[in-house]
């Protein structure tokens, strides 16, 4: 068109294109879902909808199901199934997704299944998700999957229902961000403090209303798993879709996975993910650039995924925050957090340990753990310190390499797969002003059990804080350890 | 789902920022599989002193006095007004769920989290974005005033001060027209079945990986 200049696209405007079904005249669209991911928690009532209604699902193969938010972590709870469940609310919960699947005829890794887990963990790991879909599901972690050059993003219950029935999804175009990570990350620095630092960065309302796309060196440099951490927590700098585009790492990932494309098939597919990136001239509505070389190992240190600090750093003073409002965030943030203004990051001490969730279950966060607490033991001081791998699959990984073993010995639990202790829907939780190093997505008060108090870190820095009892610059740990 | 026109009522100030869905409704109620009753414990931690467990009565439990909605000149609320970034963290629909059961129909803010925006919309629950100095002055007049009370329009998308004073905002037409209707989205999209399968045709052949081999 005359006058028009061609502006190359971003890879969510890619992604967007290829799933219009339909853009209505006031400014709103039907967009075609691929994959619908459901757990127990956010999936009844949808069900109960369409049980109403009398309708049903428009795709069954599009669905897949599991539950994870309330399933017990202990092999003692576990073992019984469903009925060996010991809080009856839960035990319903994951009843009704058993009874719901089986009524409609989706498929679900149930309780008792090797393949189960973590949603966010087994979608990818099955080959569930894959490059150039829509993925939804009723859980805000649901980002995560944008890692594979997919467009993902959580969903309520009324939408759940709604591509259950429709197979799409309303949905209004967001604005494309680019938050770029230049340089590369010094040793002991993980993807987890890439994450906090863009969120410390930013805030975590300066993604609302954006697709974020990670890019640059940092990035291009990360395995799947680091990036699945990093899009994960998009949803806590307020963006609903993280993403990043599609290389050889993506499809060397993909490649032989149980639901992944076979034969002529996966040939097909590769030659259109390939084309999963943003064009070179392509223009976001915002870019943000950090150096991957000045981040270093992050702790939160109050109640929201921004209040967080390089570990070298002391907790900040109510007059440090940038402003009025989050002043007043700020002092409230350290009362329930129990914490003294100008107190070293590191003379926090640690009463528990959570290492697991959507964010960092997968091998390598478990492999990053058990190199640190390899040969040591957990300190007297720390009252409980879990593993909680993110699926079954993971658990027999992790078992086969014998980290299992280093957990154990170190005096940390081995669990078995769920969400546990990130939002303490099952047993696993905090008693009332204990300390946490998690390396979950979210401090918010109450989060990990009522008045527990939440700090957001890598695998690796929730290990050694285990060891230590307090927090410690992992970069410097075995040195400390052995002047201690 | 209960359509929205005009509603008059009392508002709350919740002074502040950042309010989550976890401290909306805490993950002990999400084990529920009704859509209904979550109202009791909204803002449970805010509200009441001791923890609270999924079919407990609440009406024996000790009341946190310092919070808002536990102060009598506050009682029978129907708007909430909020500070920036409200219902930020999950997706839980049941943070409208319980906003609703609890009889709020409205929520004024500075900002809201994208998702949970999406969800009141669900649930007749109308979330209104006003600016910041617009908010910060709500904020002043209804400390101020015992029993104040906002009218909001949606038709006209007008917030009525008691002055007579019109605050206009912004709401995309077609969840305007939902609300005010009171549609049933899945009713409404599947009135383009015909579009969605010829578009699934066209996907499939492009894409057929994507599907499960018949």
């Amino acid at each position: 068109m005359a006058g028009q200049a061609s502006r190359g696209k971003t890879l969510y405007d890619k992604l967007w294109d290829a799933h219009l079904v339909r853009q209505r005249d006031d400014g709103s669209a039907l967009i075609y879902i691929d994959r619908q991911l459901l757990h127990e928690v956010t999936s009844p009532q949808a069900f109960e909808g369409l049980k109403l209604a009398d309708r049903q699902p428009w795709r069954l193969d599009a669905n897949l199901a599991t539950p994870d938010h309330n399933v017990p972590t202990t092999l003692n709870e576990r073992q019984h199934g469903i009925e060996g469940i010991e809080d009856p609310v839960s035990k319903i919960q994951v009843k009704t997704l058993d009874e719901n699947c089986d009524h409609f005829g989706i498929t679900q890794f149930d309780m008792q299944d090797q393949r189960q887990g973590i949603v966010h963990v087994v979608g990818p790991e099955q080959g569930a998700t894959l490059p150039g879909m829509t993925v939804v599901c009723g859980d805000s972690h649901t980002s995560t999957h944008g890692a594979f050059g997919a467009l993902a993003h959580g969903i309520g219950t009324s939408e759940v229902e709604h591509v259950l029935a429709t197979q799409c999804l309303v949905a209004k175009k967001m604005k494309n961000m680019l938050v770029r990570v230049d340089g590369s990350l010094g040793t002991g620095v993980t993807p987890k403090d890439v994450i906090l630092a863009i969120i410390g960065h930013i805030g975590t309302a300066g993604g609302t209303g954006f697709a974020i796309e990670f890019g640059g060196d940092v990035i291009r440099n990360m395995t799947m798993e680091g990036r699945m951490t990093l899009c994960n927590m998009a949803i806590e700098a307020g963006a609903r879709a993280g993403m990043v585009a599609v290389d050889q790492t993506t499809i060397d990932y993909v490649q032989g996975r149980p639901f992944a494309p076979k034969g002529e098939q996966w040939d097909q597919a590769v030659t259109v993910w390939k084309t999963l990136h943003s064009d070179s001239d392509a223009v976001f509505d915002q870019v943000v650039v950090l150096n991957g070389d000045e981040i270093k190992p992050q702790v939160s240190w109050g109640t929201s995924p921004e209040m967080v600090l390089p570990v070298d750093a002391q907790v900040p003073f109510p007059e440090d925050a940038p402003d009025e409002t989050r002043k007043e965030g700020y002092a409230r943030a350290l009362e329930y957090m129990g914490l003294t203004a100008g107190q070293k990051i590191t003379d926090i001490p640690v009463d528990r340990v959570f290492i697991g969730s959507c964010t960092n279950s997968r091998i390598e966060d478990l492999r990053e753990a058990a190199a640190v607490v390899k040969g040591k033991r957990v300190a007297d001081t720390v009252k409980e310190a879990l593993v909680v791998p993110g699926s079954g699959l993971v658990k027999a990984q992790a078992e086969a390499e014998g980290l299992d073993k280093v957990f154990v010995e170190a005096g940390l639990e081995w669990r078995e797969p769920g969400c546990s202790m990130c939002l303490a829907m099952n047993a696993d939780k905090l008693g009332q002003g204990e300390h946490c190093a998690s390396t979950s997505n979210r401090n918010f008060e109450g989060r990990q059990g009522f008045g527990g108090r939440t700090h957001l870190v890598s695998p690796a820095m929730a290990a050694a804080a285990a060891i230590a009892g307090h927090f410690v610059d992992v970069r410097d740990f075995d040195r400390q350890a052995s002047v201690a | 789902m209960q359509a929205f026109t005009v509603h008059k009522g009392a508002v709350a100030p919740l002074d502040r920022a950042n309010v989550d869905t976890d401290m909306i409704i805490p993950k002990q109620f999400l084990k529920s599989i009704k859509r209904t009753g979550f109202g009791v414990n909204l803002f449970d931690e805010l509200r009441y002193q001791d923890e609270g467990y999924p079919g407990q009565d609440c009406s024996r439990r000790p009341l946190n006095p310092e919070f808002v909605l536990n102060q009598s000149r506050y009682q029978g609320v129907s708007i909430l007004l909020a500070r920036q970034n409200f219902g930020c963290g999950s997706s839980r629909e049941h943070a409208p769920w319980a906003l609703d059961d609890f009889g709020f129909r409205c929520v004024i803010a500075p900002s809201f989290a994208d998702i949970f925006y999406n969800n009141c919309f669900k649930n007749g629950v109308l979330p209104i974005t006003l600016s910041d100095e617009v908010v910060e002055q709500l904020f002043n007049e209804v400390e101020a005033n015992k029993g104040y009370q906002l009218t909001v329009d949606l038709e006209r998308e007008v917030v009525v001060k008691p002055n007579g004073e019109e605050l206009p905002f912004n709401v995309d037409a077609f969840r305007r027209h939902c609300l005010l209707n009171g549609l049933d989205d899945i009713g409404l999209t599947l009135q383009d079945a015909d579009q969605i399968r010829r578009f699934e045709q066209r996907y499939k052949a492009d894409n057929p990986w994507l599907f499960a081999s018949e």
